[in-house]
């Protein structure tokens, strides 16, 4: 039994792209998504700014009844579904559905409904022992994220292995990677794997104030992440959702359907440092990756691309810099790097999924999406960040990494179908 | 001792692997923090006497909502178990995972400094979060500001918290993984499992969890599942004619898993194999098809290689609640036959764990192939006769007990587990 994956099938839902054509078409052409947070009042947060999706579910075909069930982030991994579905021209009646399965990576799942339902049963924070006859019927949804991969189940009618990873900012690579080695292991033929994360709430805004990871550059929204940038200040939040249908090499050849890449490798390591700080000189991130390319079976100097965690603190960029010049030696300097954050900020468990789907567009179009905010490249990192404007390339192994609280430290590598 | 790693390291739930696993996962170590028991020793002594650890919420004052029973963990000295830097940083979940975690490592007698730092993986399971932490920092946002809320919060709340803590606590730089869910004690020992099979020598593993605060309890009244019967030896009463609903308890357990080789090698005991999980997922509400419950038990066994004849114990899902207590009942006949294997679940002591349940009954059927003890459901008089499920009740059943079963279902997931003895 082979054991490639293909990637057949992709669905984006991120900031200033309601489509996957319409974000390949923003982080093609460099241009950014962030802006003044208008989900809600944050004139009173330290950090104001925000990736933010221009999401109706009402377009999207949701129900009234499915709005209410489910929270942002189930909504934004629901209507991503649908697309990667459609786009991977996937007739599920005609799959047997005990060998489609689900994983979806998600940091914090529904805490958006949390935090406005919380209000409402505490009457605005005045009472510890909350009014649960206020409680909507769904809050339960709310509370335990694995919600999410079931709302997608249902909408694909998947009945095999259906789970949602939540390793932080990493979950979503660890939930392609997961569907991966599930069918690898033959306990599915078809996985729906991606990631969603809906942040811009008060809570989740108010957690990144208070220890100063989001920038505070308000005055000038559409420039505030810098990954790269001596300016730059702390990673902008964001939100969205990316899935991705996953296949058996030969399911997806047997179909006839459309191949964008194959996921290739992946490893994970903890770096067992701090929930929230890097090491510069830790090894993990160097070690992740190196586990990811000895199980693609390629060496460092067939890295044609690196698409970098990226999020825009002087913390991550010395950490990851450091462990690309670790694992490809002097490649590293002649390999382009980038990170699509700058145009689309960071949406915590989802960002890996849309910025692995970026890798399998960015392999299917031949360019490399460029790392947007970059004037004044910092230094003392030394490598080709891409600056500005998408660079043209022939694709045939693509390096992403991600970083996130709790240590995780995580790589994949994507391939050109029958490119080495 | 082997370091071939080939990298899959990843995860949430595990499936029916049907891939050859040439390197055998086995426990030999286990950490117990349950509501009748403080540690593995004192727990086991009370699923055996069948002490009831249910009684009157005291977290919280819970006068006010129509379920005022709960499993608590019993008061603990938090700094004698948790460093103090980590006492500010830290919600009831995290302090007893780690709990957990001190005292399967202790119990294995496993020398870390002995495995290579980045050659063991952790995987926890975890539902709900750091909750009563969160409810705190929830209070100070709405009625103090954002300028309030602590510092610690971005990690103390999210579901990634216990296998990050636990990688620090021990220096373990392995890969780590996190999955989620009421199911997902069996999937983070899944994951172990496969850590091992994928070449690591040892993994971390299980779940310990708490919702012991008012926000954790408002929401789990919308499910309409939980039990108002007032008698705690009345409330939770699966397969019985009375069941009116379940309870919810704290606690959990954590194991240390290995490859077999390399237990054996160091003298280690074993307690018994982990030898086959599934996982299904349920169809959309209303389809009229069968729950997956029953595919997953079979996919389980066909994955550890045993026939249903092979099993000794089924430790149940036992929810409590009519309509789900008759769907297990039917998936467990219609694997084993009526009456034909026996049938328990010392959660009747403890309340359902979120997470952390699937995680004890581990530990629990362990314990239980190693004394060749069953021990018994409580307070379940009168269970429901079609049914036809062989209930342990009452009293601990002694019998051989060589191959256990373990089931687990939340939000439309199912999951199976196979235990067998060393």
């Amino acid at each position: 039994m082979s054991r490639r994956i293909a990637v057949t099938g992709i669905g984006v839902r991120a900031p200033g792209g309601g489509s996957t054509k319409e974000f390949w078409e923003l982080i093609s052409s460099g241009t950014t998504a962030t802006r003044t947070i208008s989900l809600f009042d944050a004139s009173r947060f330290r950090s104001q700014v925000a990736g933010e999706c221009d999401f109706d579910p009402v377009a999207e075909g949701l129900s009234t009844q499915e709005i209410r069930r489910m929270d942002r982030s189930a909504q934004l991994a629901v209507a991503a579904t649908k697309e990667a579905v459609a786009d991977a021209g996937l007739d599920v009646d005609a799959i047997d559905r005990h060998r489609i399965g689900v994983t979806v990576g998600s940091a914090i799942g529904g805490t958006m409904s949390l935090d406005r339902e919380y209000n409402v049963l505490s009457d605005g924070g005045r009472k510890w022992l909350l009014d649960h006859e206020y409680a909507v019927p769904h809050m339960f949804n709310y509370l335990v994220p694995t919600s999410i991969a079931a709302d997608v189940a249902w909408v694909v009618g998947a009945e095999g292995p259906v789970g949602l990873a939540s390793t932080g900012c990493t979950a979503g690579i660890e939930s392609v990677a997961h569907a991966a080695q599930l069918i690898r292991e033959g306990a599915a033929d078809v996985m729906l794997a991606g990631g969603s994360d809906a942040s811009i709430s008060p809570i989740c805004v108010a957690c990144f104030d208070a220890i100063k990871a989001t920038t505070n550059r308000n005055d000038d929204p559409a420039t505030a992440s810098r990954p790269f940038d001596r300016t730059r200040n702390g990673f902008v939040l964001a939100e969205g959702s990316a899935m991705l249908v996953l296949e058996k090499l030969e399911h997806a050849r047997k179909r006839g359907a459309h191949i964008y890449a194959e996921i290739s490798g992946w490893g994970v390591r903890a770096n067992a440092y701090h929930m929230t700080g890097l090491r510069t000189e830790g090894p993990e991130l160097a070690q992740a990756i190196e586990v990811a390319m000895r199980m693609a079976g390629r060496s460092p100097e067939q890295v044609d691309y690196v698409n970098a965690h990226g999020s825009g603190t002087l913390q991550n960029d010395r950490h990851e810099t450091d462990a690309f010049k670790r694992t490809l030696g002097e490649h590293a300097y002649r390999t382009p790097v980038s990170s699509i954050k700058s145009m689309i900020g960071h949406s915590l468990g989802a960002i890996g999924s849309i910025e692995i789907a970026a890798c399998a567009l960015a392999i299917e179009a031949g360019l490399i999406p460029p790392t947007a905010n970059l004037h004044e490249p910092d230094p003392d990192l030394g490598l080709d960040f891409v600056p500005l404007t998408a660079r043209p390339a022939d694709l045939r192994t693509v390096l992403k990494v991600g970083s996130g609280f709790g240590g995780f430290q995580s790589a994949m590598v994507l391939t050109k179908e029958g490119g080495r | 001792m082997s370091t071939t790693i080939s990298g899959p390291n990843t995860g949430t739930e595990a499936g029916s692997g049907t891939a050859p696993r040439l390197r055998r996962a086995v426990i030999t170590g286990i950490g117990v923090v349950a509501p009748n028991g403080f540690d593995t020793d004192e727990y086991w002594d009370a699923v055996l006497q069948g002490r009831n650890g249910i009684d009157r919420v005291t977290r919280f004052d819970p006068a006010q909502y129509p379920t005022q029973l709960a499993g608590e963990v019993a008061d603990y000295e938090v700094r004698k178990y948790i460093p103090g830097r980590l006492v500010p940083q830290t919600d009831q979940s995290t302090r007893l995972s780690l709990i957990a975690m001190d005292a399967a490592i202790g119990d294995s007698r496993l020398d870390l400094a002995t495995v290579p730092e980045d050659q063991v993986g952790v995987a926890t399971g975890i539902s709900v979060g750091g909750l009563e932490y969160s409810q705190r920092e929830l209070e100070k946002l709405w009625s103090l500001g954002s300028g309030h809320v602590s510092a610690y919060l971005s990690f103390s709340w999210f579901y990634a918290v216990n296998t990050g803590q636990i990688s620090i606590r021990h220096g373990l730089h392995g890969p780590g993984a996190v999955l989620t869910g009421h199911t997902s004690g069996l999937e983070a020992i899944a994951q172990a499992r496969r850590y091992v099979a994928d070449g690591l020598p040892v993994a971390m593993c299980g779940a310990a969890e708490s919702g012991m605060c008012p926000l954790g309890w408002a929401i789990e009244l919308t499910t309409g599942r939980m039990s108002t019967v007032a008698d705690r030896t009345r409330a939770y009463l699966p397969f019985d004619t009375a069941a009116s609903g379940y309870l919810l308890g704290e606690g959990g357990a954590m194991l240390v898993v290995e490859e077999a080789g390399h237990a054996r090698d160091r003298g280690a005991r074993l307690y018994g194999e982990v030898a086959g999980h599934a996982t299904t997922f349920d169809p959309r509400p209303g389809s009229g098809r069968e729950p997956g419950l029953r595919r997953a038990i079979e996919f389980a066994l066909a994955d550890a290689g045993v026939t249903p004849a092979d099993v000794d114990v089924v430790f149940a899902d036992a929810a409590g609640v009519t309509e789900l207590d008759r769907a297990e009942a039917a998936a467990i006949t219609g694997v084993f036959g009526p009456r034909a294997v026996p049938v328990t679940a010392p959660k009747t002591m403890t309340g359902r764990l979120y997470a952390g349940s699937p995680a004890i009954d581990v530990a629990t059927a362990l314990l239980s192939l190693r004394h060749g003890i069953i021990p018994p459901m409580i307070n379940v008089t009168d269970p429901v006769p079609s049914d036809q499920l062989d209930l342990v009740l009452g009293r601990p059943r002694e019998v051989p007990v060589s191959t256990a079963l373990v089931l687990a279902r939340g939000e439309g997931l199912n999951s199976a587990m196979v235990l067998t003895a060393p």
